[in-house]
């Protein structure tokens, strides 16, 4: 089981905890305010950025190369942006706390 | 190849030039053939505007038959974003059960409805019927206004024959003066009413300003949807293999339905108007033309997609531009989404088989460039399940 940190551009703190699946499915289904995850983890809506905290970006892992073409294009974007519909729920994201971009 | 099989007519001038060139109405168009190259276009609201003449930047150009600005896609940011904000909240409302539930409600009843028959001509009888009724929720409507909204047929805007019809445009204008007037006089809960009791930026929104999102709504959300839900009864039709995979493995329908849009790609691209002298693909764009982004070329990049000329219905990552990009994107997307996931579950739980009887394809025609985009008959027979 891993534990996920969410903070809200409101500043919520919303800490959800799952096994398995996407970190943006989780975040949908808990309703976590805005990631809306509109075209349900496909990579193609940008609707589920967020900045992961900068002292674990290894822990969440690399944007892959189509990921980071649409982060490129994304308002808010910095070197920690991600899409959570591309980050997969391992016991290793214990701990991950992650910034709604929008 | 299959009837429903749709060809990519963009590949020779997407991998050579990344660009193609159109006539439309004395105002040509160069059309951006790439993904990246369409993103980027889409995403520079400065250099390609939106806002411009009412109707230029949609290809072919409606110029000639309208003056009313479509909001909010004929404007730009950062004046955009007040009337985004407003709207977006209704256009999420598919997202709701009660929402939901009353769509199933919709659809159920008119897939039980065409089973009992021998056969259904997809266009007129079923998509265009889902399409209007659909509406009624969209708009928070009463149902009985989508008996005249079907017997406008596919278009709001054109004709059998006829690419741009004024008449027929003049119906749907004096509709929305009618309603947009009565919901002044009485108030209610549907969308006239609330767009007219709006405000945007401190400021009211206009008749006209109302006018513009509903002939957007109307329009924008029509023969897209009819193509989009023709197109997978077609593919369904023709692949009994792939209904089966979606009823055994339910989790894949929200991966197929995205991987239908990028394939169908319902509207085959849309314009922006050029600002100031640029270049895109090393092709100078001078100030006061347009381009396109061609959303169905970009959705076919075999640089981007693999096997892009192929429906892989579990498709993983699929970054597609099916309901645009950027700040532009499809304000209908979720309620389109919302139908064909409907349809889909509908269609698993009634439907066994669905046999494809007749079919005449919608061409569109771009100079070089012939287009399916769906069809003009579909007569198909819905088997019980």
């Amino acid at each position: 089981m891993a534990k996920i940190t969410f903070i809200t551009q409101d500043n919520e703190s919303i800490t959800l905890e799952a096994d398995s699946g996407s970190v943006m499915a989780l975040a949908v289904e808990n309703g976590v305010k805005g990631i809306d995850g509109d075209c349900g983890g496909v990579c193609s809506c940008a609707t589920c950025h967020v900045h992961v905290n900068p002292s674990q970006v290894a822990q969440a892992g690399e944007a892959s190369e189509i990921e980071a073409d649409m982060l490129e294009l994304s308002d808010n974007a910095n070197e920690f942006s991600r899409l959570c519909c591309q980050i997969e729920i391992t016991q290793d994201l214990d701990g991950l706390e992650l910034t709604v971009a929008n | 190849m299959k009837i429903s099989d749709i060809k990519d007519p963009f590949v020779e001038a997407r991998q050579q030039k990344g660009y193609a060139q159109v006539s439309d109405q004395d105002d040509p168009v160069t059309m951006m053939l790439r993904l990246k190259d369409v993103r980027k276009c889409a995403h520079n609201a400065k250099t390609f505007s939106s806002e411009d003449i009412p109707g230029r930047i949609v290809v072919p150009s409606e110029v000639n038959i309208r003056t009313t600005r479509q909001i909010p896609f004929e404007v730009d940011p950062p004046k955009h974003k007040g009337f985004r904000g407003l709207l977006d909240p209704w256009f999420k409302r598919p997202l709701e059960d009660d929402y939901k539930q009353k769509l199933h409600s919709i659809v159920d009843k008119l897939v039980t409805e065409n089973l009992a028959g021998n056969s259904v001509e997809v266009i007129k009888e079923f998509s265009l019927v889902l399409q209007s009724r659909a509406l009624t929720l969209l708009l928070n409507t009463p149902f009985e206004d989508s008996k005249l909204w079907i017997s406008w047929g596919t278009h709001v805007f054109r004709s059998e024959g006829d690419a741009l019809d004024g008449d027929k445009a003049q119906v749907l204008y004096d509709y929305l003066d009618e309603k947009l007037d009565e919901a002044l006089a009485n108030p209610s809960d549907d969308l006239f009413s609330v767009l007219l009791g709006a405000e945007v930026d401190g400021k009211k929104m206009s008749k006209e300003e109302a006018k513009g999102v509903l002939i957007l709504t109307f329009a924008g959300g029509r023969d897209t949807v009819i193509n989009a839900v023709s197109n997978t009864i077609a593919y369904l039709a023709d692949h009994p293999e792939s209904l089966q995979r979606l009823r055994d493995e339910p989790e894949i329908r929200g991966r197929a339905i995205e991987e239908f849009i990028r394939y169908f790609s319902p509207l085959t691209h849309m314009g922006r108007v050029v600002k100031e002298d640029t270049q895109v693909c090393e092709h100078a764009a001078k100030a006061d033309t347009r381009i396109s982004l061609c959303w169905a070329s970009a959705n076919r990049d075999e640089t981007v997609f693999e096997n892009p000329n192929e429906i892989v219905l579990d498709r993983k990552l699929n970054p597609h531009v099916g309901f645009g990009f950027s700040h532009h994107n499809c304000l209908g997307a979720t309620h389109a989404r919302q139908i064909l996931s409907t349809l889909i579950d509908v269609f698993c739980e009634k439907v066994s088989t669905i046999d494809l009887l007749d079919a005449q394809d919608n061409i569109e025609h771009w100079d070089d460039f012939d287009r399916k985009v769906g069809y003009e008959n579909l007569t198909v027979k819905f088997n019980k399940a």
